[in-house]
């Protein structure tokens, strides 16, 4: 009978044979050239051509192609090709953006233009620590596609240039502009005399009311605890205003120990506690509390303006959901009511080592027009990152709240860079989230395990840090 | 090993290999390994581009600060082994790994043991299997059939704590106190998700044990039962001492499993990962450091440590049980 066993020996012969063959093997992965190759930019610089674009050089877009689809890049490139004729597009619409890409960038042979989106992308601040990605100043300065006396820069909306901005260097335009909100089904408020709520005591003599009439006020989405992490940050945002985000994003000594975090933490635990919560929420994933939601089953959930085209498959006809804004926790807030959560996303990226970079900015261009963008929000019902793109749509009552709230802010918006800047610190609130609103914590124990978390990254050398000014 | 692990033995009795004739020359000892080496040669070279190569890589970005898409990385030594020692939510993911390494291929292999000695030898006699065995079989078998993914899904909704499947079976009979929020509070969520790698796993080893009780010769079993020897002696005595071969096999798949269960946790639990770290496990936090926080160098140290930690185990396992008071049967 032969022996299964494996003697020492045969280990040890292995290991060795591994190690002395790592050095040679090991160069394969990281053995792109760091140089930038020369870029296609020989064509004269011009009003009308503000890049110096070769009308003859290729042109290579890869883009994410999730729920919004690529039919309007393809428009774009149609309006490319007419203009640079000769120019000879290769379009690629994927999902797996991070693995189609990462060996090109690592080969120093990316595409022109990228739109990073979705699951398994690529991470935009490790690009931009590796110098990837081509600084999009010029293109923020040059003439934009409608007007000429206006610049790029001032036709996108409040926070969009501040989004796109990594350790100092403008190299990220996005598409699409989010809002985070609070959101209820309007026919089912009206049909009962519910008033939304623009004060928190307000919020819970709703919910007691809400309760009453057999319906669960609150349902969250349990197994992705940041849906209900939104609404206790904008509430603490609101007391401690652009200071208290400008500390914590900074990651400040005890910048969560502020009065308005715990304030916040507090009220989001006393729904839990009041019982105003769906029970089984914790364990729901966002499709099954939104499914439950669009049922009826419970009244308010937390979201961004994602949700209507996400719930469209399963939204009973009349449903009619829109957006409310966080309901305020004091008067004396710094930032009102009107204040809410938005932020940019869809992310266009110009790889500083493509081959056409010139063409890749002016592209960009092009997709950022008013008219491509109100081409867009008229076929995906989503709110693009230029101002007015929406203007003279009819938009679905959702659509409509969400171009309402983007109104009533102004620049009164509220966004957090911490969340993207140190994903530990985030996954640490997240996951503290989720076991307050399961009561298992208090909220001076959140408090404390947030403040840790952020701690632990101020004094991590191998972070790289950041600064909100 | 490789036989071993690789071809989960259930013929008991394959004839001892003639011993190798010693060629007499020098020349002819070439001659007869060209052959050899010609054979094996394009299996080595594709063995080490696409196994050897990227373990290696692996070993050596371990020690970077590899981010992932820059064409070049730093050299850090082993400080990324040193902050492995303090990253908490690493050191659950071991925990909740050598938890499920404890009790997942035990139960596996004492349920699918039980399950094969029924289906073969569990009649009234005691000389056949109980009424449907294979029937059983193949019903025990079709969760094999199923990706993993799709495993975890369904299990996803069995789980929902409202319209899910147990919950509502317990209400249905009455003991709606026993219903829980099966993946969201702590103290269960990983042996939820426990009991789903059970669930899938019982098919493979059930059928794999019921072959190898089949190949053990009627006579023992006849034997046995003549002497007056009951259902348990003649487990105990016979079959488990007989199996032991597949029981090692069958531990060092399952106890690989168990320090794996990435995709029933990424796709299953709250976070995933969650609640609050109560299911992470070290695939997980390889997955999420490399391509959400874009620190490739320090997940590939995760990965070295699985690898040593996999390494170790299989050869414990292997060297543990395997050996020389092994009951012969042939």
């Amino acid at each position: 009978m032969p022996s299964n066993e494996i003697s020492r020996r045969a280990v040890l012969r292995a290991a060795a044979v591994l190690g002395v063959s790592l050095p040679g093997l090991a160069a394969c992965v990281t053995s792109g050239s760091g140089g930038g190759s020369s870029s296609a930019g020989g064509g004269d610089r011009s009003a009308a051509n503000p890049f110096g674009v070769q009308a003859d050089a290729p042109l290579e877009v890869v883009v994410f192609k999730g729920a919004y689809g690529d039919d309007y890049v393809i428009a774009a490139e149609n309006g490319y090709k007419s203009r640079f004729s000769g120019a000879v597009i290769d379009h690629k619409g994927i999902q797996k953006v991070g693995d189609t890409l990462r060996p090109r960038f690592v080969a120093g042979n990316p595409p022109d233009v990228v739109n990073n989106t979705g699951a398994g992308r690529l991470d935009i601040a490790a690009l931009n620590q590796s110098k990837q990605l081509e600084v999009l100043d010029s293109l923020l300065d040059a003439p934009s596609w409608d007007d000429p006396n206006v610049k790029v820069r001032d036709t996108l909306l409040p926070g969009v240039v501040e989004d796109g901005t990594y350790d100092g260097s403008f190299v990220r335009l996005n598409y699409v502009y989010t809002a985070w909100g609070l959101w209820y089904s309007k026919p089912l408020f009206e049909k009962n005399g519910w008033r939304w709520p623009s004060t928190w005591p307000e919020m819970l003599a709703l919910c007691e009311e809400i309760k009453k009439s057999g319906v669960a006020p609150w349902t969250y989405q349990g197994k992705f605890p940041e849906y209900v992490a939104d609404p206790l940050l904008v509430m603490a945002a609101r007391g401690g205003g652009v200071d208290l985000l400008r500390s914590i994003d900074n990651l400040e000594p005890n910048a969560w120990r502020h009065e308005s975090v715990k304030a916040a933490a507090e009220a989001i635990a006393e729904l839990s506690a009041k019982g105003y919560v769906m029970p089984g929420s914790e364990a729901l994933s966002h499709t099954e509390a939104q499914g439950a939601w669009c049922q009826g089953k419970a009244a308010i959930i937390p979201s961004g303006s994602w949700l209507e085209s996400e719930q469209k498959s399963v939204t009973p006809a009349g449903f009619d959901m829109v957006m409310g804004a966080v309901p305020s926790l004091s008067s004396s807030d710094k930032l009102g009511s009107n204040a809410i959560h938005a932020a940019s996303s869809e992310a266009y990226l110009v790889p500083s080592q493509a081959k056409n970079v010139p063409g890749g900015l002016d592209f960009l261009r092009m997709l950022f027009s008013r008219k491509a963008m109100n081409e867009f929000a008229k076929a995906v019902g989503t709110m693009p990152s230029v101002s007015g793109a929406t203007d003279g749509l009819t938009l679905s009552p959702a659509l409509t709240s969400v171009t309402e709230a983007v109104k009533a802010a102004g620049t009164d918006m509220i966004n957090y860079r911490h969340r993207t800047w140190y994903p530990t610190l985030t996954k640490a609130v997240d996951d503290g989230v989720g076991e307050l609103v399961s009561l298992r914590i208090t909220p001076a124990e959140w408090v404390d395990r947030v403040q840790k978390a952020a701690d632990d990254v101020a004094a991590d050398s191998s972070v790289k840090k950041y600064e909100r000014r | 090993m490789s036989r071993a692990v690789l071809t989960p033995r259930v013929e008991r009795t394959d004839p001892p290999a003639p011993p190798p004739v010693k060629p007499k020359r020098r020349r002819k000892l070439n001659r007869g390994y060209g052959f050899v080496i010609g054979a094996l040669l394009p299996a080595l070279v594709m063995h080490v581009v696409f196994v050897v190569s990227p373990y290696a890589q692996a070993f050596y970005l371990s020690l970077t600060d590899w981010n992932g898409v820059a064409g070049t990385a730093n050299f850090v030594g082993l400080a990324n082994f040193g902050r492995l020692a303090g990253d908490s939510l690493f050191l659950a993911s071991i925990r909740n790994n050598l938890l499920l390494l404890l009790l997942m291929p035990a139960a596996t292999i004492g349920i699918g043991l039980f399950l094969a000695t029924m289906i073969q030898r569990g009649s009234r006699t005691g000389r056949g299997g109980v009424r449907g065995a294979r029937f059983y079989r193949i019903v025990f078998f079709f969760p094999q059939l199923l990706s993993v993914a799709i495993v975890a899904v369904l299990w996803g909704f069995a789980y929902n704590p409202n319209n899910g499947l147990i919950n509502g079976v317990l209400r249905a009979v009455g003991l709606g106190g026993l219903a829980r929020s099966w993946l969201a509070e702590p103290g269960l969520a990983l042996f939820a998700v426990m009991a789903v790698m059970i669930w899938s796993g019982v098919g493979f080893y059930l059928v794999l044990f019921s072959a190898a009780i089949d190949g053990v010769p009627k006579e023992i079993y006849e034997a046995a039962l003549i002497d007056g020897a009951n259902g348990w002696t003649t487990f105990w005595r016979i079959t488990l001492p007989l199996l032991r071969d597949n029981v090692q096999v069958a531990f060092v798949y399952l106890g690989m499993a168990a320090l794996d269960a990435f995709a029933l946790v990424q796709i299953m639990t709250v976070g995933p990962g969650g609640p609050d770290g109560s299911t992470e496990v070290m695939g997980l936090s390889l997955y999420r450091t490399a391509f959400e926080y874009g620190k490739f160098g320090y997940a590939s140290a995760m990965g070295v440590a699985l690898f040593f930690g996999t390494l170790v185990f299989a050869l414990i396992a292997l060297r543990g049980s395997g050996g020389k008071d092994r009951t012969e049967l042939a």
